[in-house]
């Protein structure tokens, strides 16, 4: 059976609008929790952050203008009909973006490193970023993640000497945290990174911003050390969009893979409140299945 | 909330002190890095400007904008990254005489220096919230230099009502929250530490 690669455009236009107007549950409740901790000051600024959110969701607009340089993440198995035809999925999910840009309408966010040139449609020599995984299974699943400039500037990449271990890799994130203050439009999620090369471990970074608000890491060394950042990021006391408070992140997330003995790649990516992505199986037909 | 009306009054201005919260009701403009260095070009050419820089809030922002029938309007309007604008801001005072930065994540102290010199202040607006700023523009009153910046970076000018909640964070007295919490986060920081 052949894939249709042209229904799949005009089905993502739908779940790119979803994934900019509106924030995944776990994040909107994560955010509604954090009324209770935080001062008047605070409050006011989570307030906003609700109303924008209502206002995104009733009136179908993008939350935030920053809606971010166009990512998607396919995850697709070799047993998959349209497998054969992989080469088309690009074009198609170019197609998307230029569609949704000018639909939903999203802000023209590709521009041109050496003449600043802006094509419109948010697309360009190699955007829409497009991260692969090849399974062995009959599936195909696609992340769209719109993440905004902001939060992304925050980035950080650091070959850790070896020896200062896991302890090291803690005062990496909470300095981190604290000295990226409000910039990145806290509460923000974490993603951070461990092993692999300098590059495997941004990618690790940013893979592990997918994970829901709340969800720990399965295997349960890792998850306390989540848990241990999150409390301990929360006292550092940078507060909603960095004007002081208890809720500077909403979770930490961490990835890993074995390093080279003589290096330790530390990776962090950060996530702003506006933590915007929606998730879809797409079906051999070419339609697709949002994700709650 | 304290209403502000434009063209800015300066001596309301200077009144402000930082954890006071205001709304705009009137003109501001929205200029990002590359706006701030064609105001500054034109300055400097002594070019004429396009509008009234001074009377009105400089606001950080790259907007979300969708035309119908000839008609602009605002999607979408939350503030960009502040501090990217640290290298203008001074000079941008000086050839405008611009009283209020409105944009979020604060700025540092060659801004803050600035503000007290020139008596302005830099109110932050919470970021992300784009769809709630939107609904405070009544009218896209002018847009410059489109063609050149694209729509991010060129300059809207929009007439807003009770454009708000702004929280002042730093003031003409030369007060910041992001300084003074920064502070007090790295003390933090070190304690925390010593718990690793």
């Amino acid at each position: 059976m052949m894939m249709d690669f042209e229904r799949l455009t005009q089905q993502l236009i739908e779940p790119i609008r979803q994934s900019v107007v509106s924030l995944p549950k776990a994040t909107h409740d994560a955010i509604r929790r954090a009324m209770d901790s935080e001062d008047e000051s605070g409050r006011v600024q989570l307030d906003a952050m609700l109303k924008a959110i209502d206002i995104g969701i009733s009136q179908k607009i993008p939350i935030c203008q920053d809606t971010g340089t166009p990512t998607f993440f396919v995850r697709i198995g070799t047993g998959f009909p349209g497998f054969s035809e992989i080469h088309k999925l690009e074009p198609a999910l170019r197609k998307a973006v230029q569609i949704a840009t000018r639909e939903i309408p999203l802000r023209p966010n590709t521009v041109h490193p050496f003449n600043g040139s802006n094509p419109g449609d948010n697309t360009g020599f190699h955007i829409p970023h497009i991260v692969w995984e090849i399974c062995g299974d009959d599936s195909c699943d696609i992340t769209y993640l719109p993440k905004g400039g902001g939060c992304t500037n925050m980035s950080q990449l650091t070959m850790m000497t070896p020896g200062k271990g896991i302890k090291g890799v803690k005062e990496l994130v909470l300095e981190r945290i604290a000295t990226m203050a409000g910039k990145p439009c806290p509460p923000t999620v974490v993603g951070v990174g461990l092993g692999g090369s300098a590059v495997m471990c941004m990618e690790l970074a940013k893979k592990a911003l997918l994970r829901p608000v709340g969800v720990r890491h399965s295997e349960p060394e890792v998850a306390a050390l989540e848990k241990e950042l999150l409390d301990k990021a929360n006292q550092l006391g940078v507060g909603p969009m960095g004007i002081g408070g208890v809720t500077t992140v909403l979770d930490i997330k961490i990835e890993y893979e074995y390093r080279h003995p003589a290096s330790f790649p530390v990776g962090i990516t950060v996530q702003c409140w506006a933590n915007r992505r929606v998730k879809m199986t797409v079906r051999p037909d070419g339609s697709v299945e949002v994700h709650p | 909330m304290k209403i502000l009306q434009t063209p800015i009054n300066p001596d309301e201005v200077r009144s402000l002190k930082v954890y006071d919260t205001i709304g705009i009701t009137g003109r501001v403009f929205t200029a990002r890095d590359a706006a701030h260095e064609k105001l500054l070009a034109l300055k400097k050419e002594g070019k004429p400007l396009p509008f009234a820089v001074g009377d009105y809030p400089c606001f950080h922002c790259g907007p979300v904008m969708r035309r119908t029938n000839d008609l602009w309007e605002v999607v979408s309007a939350g503030p960009t990254t502040s501090i990217r604008m640290e290298i203008f801001e001074d000079e941008f005072m000086d050839a405008f005489g611009t009283r209020i930065f409105i944009g979020k994540g604060g700025m540092g102290e060659r801004t803050s220096e600035a503000l007290k010199k020139n008596g302005g202040v830099y109110a932050q607006f919470t970021g992300g919230a784009g769809s709630l700023m939107a609904g405070a523009v009544k009218r896209v009153v002018d847009v410059f230099y489109l063609d050149e910046l694209g729509i991010p970076e060129a300059i809207w000018l929009l007439e807003v009502v009770k454009f708000g909640p702004l929280l002042i964070t730093m003031d003409s007295a030369g007060r910041s929250i992001h300084r003074t919490l920064a502070g007090k986060v790295v003390e933090n920081l070190e304690r925390l530490k010593k718990t690793l």
